[in-house]
């Protein structure tokens, strides 16, 4: 039960929850290296749980048309485009493309080779063709507009002098946390809100009265009203689906393997590899996000490897549980009141007049 | 087939982008997550350059808020007054029957239990699910400041009640079940109004942990001092009440609870507004700004009021008014600068930078310490 650690600090939120023989703590590890942006998860999600649409919205800053986590959007696929930092500029993050060629995208032998078939088909893709789009576009210099780095349409090789573009993309499935301390869950006046045998976070929706209270309280702004049926909603982690031993939705889905659903220790050290692999290769970017116990909320049920600053994809650089404070606040409001109580006693102590 | 019209939905403002001319909106908004965006603090501001607070340089997700701000509408921060205002008149109440002020009593004991109900229609308005607001007493969670003041709120409220129904005493006749009442009800009344009072401190200050207790920027950043806010600003409207309903001969303890209150308000309103750093802004800025600046100027009036204009009526009755204005203008302009600060990523992302940036140097300090102690008794043979 209740532990010294309780309320921060590394912690197995199941057993501490009161759980006895609780099976091993299960979360996603989000690896953004290889999403490919599809939005799989997100409507993997939607199916499986019932979640009602989200607004048909046109965003406009990017093929990000869902804008975040909210009541009815549990997997939100974030999508940023990126000057690169090659040229040093725009991001701290320089020598993201350090070390990648910088001359057309393929040699004229490699591109025949790639484009080649075991049939003769009457053309040669080694041969320039017309004006190529691509190379057309990164000439233009206009003001106020940029070339985004649309892949060209075209076969491999008949680009040839397409350069590359200081451009990049990034994406990545955003989820609930399922943190080791949950602000959403300290602060949920009803109980709705409970720790699963599995250690993660659900809400019941046969309690919650939509009070409100968990919206402020979570750090990465998650859990939220939906707003024509008064209740918060959020990831459940498929706890109908996890129970059984299945797979959540959104990682069955995933085409990429970019969400990966298990057991959060073998998670872990799958991640911390992953990591190793990719220093390796140079991209020394690469970092990961919510795996580390000793952080402000625990450490996250589900974690992230990232390629840019957490805040770029719209999380918080170093989230803290809000009740790591609490005892410290109802000290402080203890004083308070008693402050007013001795207000008082002065007040009505004083000679009458 | 349904018509179209009814399968539409408002829509969630929280899912359109920003505007660009929206305050505070930066570079970050046209830069999004591709860019760093370097922004200054309170200027041009229409204040000029008095922001202590250096330029803020940080990153977003194309400008969106990354916590989400409250769901609360402004029934709670008419809350916030309300459960103020009842546990300041109770304490009146309390003050007023123990030294024998029979006006403080009875303004004190009915303006609780008004205070009370429409707080208690603020708290139940403003949930997703009103029908469902006796969930909030299937538990009592010490993690939760909202079951706390749930539990706080029933105590004082059933005390408060009792003290307020008592008050009508004097009028029930004096014969048959009623009069029985009639006898009965005094003694109930006094006990209810010392419960009331023993309560009424926590009712004042729980909220200002309600507050904090949240990711919300601005509103976590002031938890040290935001009791003392609320604890003031509950004595100061409780004062205006005896200052309102008491002839002058009755209000001293009144005027004494304004100064006091007053103090303990401003002093906690200086702190919050001053000393947070870049997360004391939205407390400065816009539309919170500006009522905390007239909550300041009304609490000055009215002490002042209430110091000054002891022999007359009607300028200890403004004064009362006054600081029960200036309570109303304190607690909304709190609640909005809170929401203010959750609905910008700068004050997400720029304090928790200077977090990790303060941290990064700490540990690179203590690690040149280490390494410099074997080299220092190593070269210059002094063992340290």
């Amino acid at each position: 039960m209740a532990g010294p650690n309780s309320f921060y600090g590394p912690l197995d939120p199941a057993p501490d929850a009161g759980y006895v023989d609780a099976p091993p703590r299960m979360g996603f590890f989000t690896d953004t290296s290889v999403c490919i942006g599809c939005k799989a998860c997100e409507v993997a999600c939607k199916e499986w749980n019932l979640v009602p649409d989200d607004g048909f919205n046109l965003l406009g800053t990017s093929y990000d048309n869902t804008g975040g986590l909210t009541a009815n959007s549990w997997r939100h696929v974030a999508f940023i485009e990126q000057p690169a930092a090659g040229s040093g500029h725009g991001t701290d993050t320089p020598g993201a493309f350090a070390g990648m060629p910088t001359g057309p995208s393929a040699s004229a032998h490699t591109a025949v080779v790639a484009a080649g078939t075991s049939q003769d088909t009457g053309t040669d893709p080694g041969v320039p063709a017309a004006p190529d789009a691509l190379a057309a576009a990164a000439t233009i210099t206009a003001p106020g507009t940029q070339f985004l780095g649309m892949p060209g349409a075209d076969l491999p090789g008949r680009t040839m002098d397409a350069p590359r573009s200081d451009f990049r993309w990034l994406m990545m499935s955003n989820v609930c946390k399922h943190c080791t301390h949950a602000g959403c869950l300290d602060v949920c006046p009803t109980g709705a809100l409970f720790r699963t045998e599995f250690g993660t976070v659900v809400v019941q929706e046969d309690i919650c009265n939509g009070c409100g209270y968990c919206i402020p309280a979570c750090p990465y702004g998650v859990i939220d009203q939906r707003k024509d049926d008064g209740r918060a909603w959020k990831c459940t982690l498929c706890y109908d689906r996890i129970g059984d031993g299945l797979t959540p939705a959104c990682a069955k889905a995933c085409p990429t393997e970019s969400i990966q659903y298990g057991e959060l220790d073998e998670l872990r050290s799958r991640a911390a590899h992953r990591l190793e692999k990719l220093h390796e290769q140079g991209v020394a970017e690469a970092r990961l996000y919510g795996h580390d116990p000793n952080d402000g909320v625990g450490g996250d049920g589900a974690f992230f490897l990232l390629l840019d600053e957490p805040e770029v994809y719209g999380l918080p650089p170093d989230p803290v549980v809000t009740t790591r404070d609490l005892p410290d606040m109802w000290k402080r409001a203890g004083v308070a009141a008693l402050a007013m109580a001795a207000t008082i006693v002065v007040s009505f102590a004083g000679r009458r007049r | 087939m349904r018509p179209r019209e009814e399968r539409e939905r408002p829509r969630d403002e929280r899912l359109s982008p920003p505007p660009a001319g929206h305050e505070g909106s930066g570079l970050s908004r046209d830069a999004g997550g591709a860019s760093r965006s370097a922004r200054r603090g309170g200027k041009g501001r229409g204040r000029g350059d008095r922001s202590m607070v250096p330029p803020a340089d940080f990153r977003s997700y194309y400008g969106r808020p990354i916590v989400k701000p409250p769901v609360w509408h402004y029934d709670i921060a008419a809350y916030l007054f309300t459960g103020g205002l009842a546990a300041g008149s109770s304490l009146l109440a309390a003050g007023g029957d123990a030294t024998g002020r029979p006006a403080l009593r009875r303004a004190g004991r009915i303006t609780a239990l008004g205070a009370l109900t429409a707080s208690t229609y603020f708290l139940i308005n403003d949930l997703g699910r009103p029908e469902r607001f006796v969930n909030m007493l299937r538990v009592a969670k010490p993690t939760s400041p909202m079951s706390m003041g749930t539990w706080i709120l029933s105590a004082f409220g059933a005390a408060a009640g009792a003290a307020a129904v008592a008050e009508a005493a004097p009028i029930l006749p004096e014969r048959g079940v009623l009069g029985l009442a009639r006898r009965l009800l005094p003694p109930v009344g006094t006990a209810g109004q010392y419960a009331a009072a023993a309560v009424a401190p926590a009712l004042a200050t729980y909220t200002a942990v309600l507050l904090a207790d949240t990711a919300t920027p601005s509103w976590h950043a002031a938890y040290p001092e935001l009791p003392y806010v609320f604890a003031g600003s509950a004595l100061a409207s409780g004062a205006g009440v005896g200052l309102l309903a008491a002839p002058c001969d009755q209000a001293g303890p009144a005027r004494r609870m304004a100064v006091c209150g007053a103090a303990l308000e401003l002093y906690g309103a200086h702190r919050v507004e001053t000393t947070k750093g870049i997360l004391s802004e939205p407390y400065r800025d816009g539309r919170p700004g500006r009522l905390l600046r007239a909550g300041r100027l009304l609490t000055a009036a009215g002490v002042a009021g209430a110091v000054l204009g002891r022999r007359s009526r009607v300028v200890s009755a403004l004064s009362g008014l006054s600081l029960l204005t200036a309570s109303l203008a304190t607690r909304f302009g709190i609640f909005e600068g809170g929401v203010a600060s959750a609905k910008d990523p700068k004050y997400t992302v720029v304090p928790q930078r200077e977090r990790l940036a303060a941290r990064a140097a700490e540990v690179a300090a203590s690690d040149a310490k280490t390494t410099d102690v074997p080299e220092g008794s190593g070269s210059g043979g002094i063992g340290v």
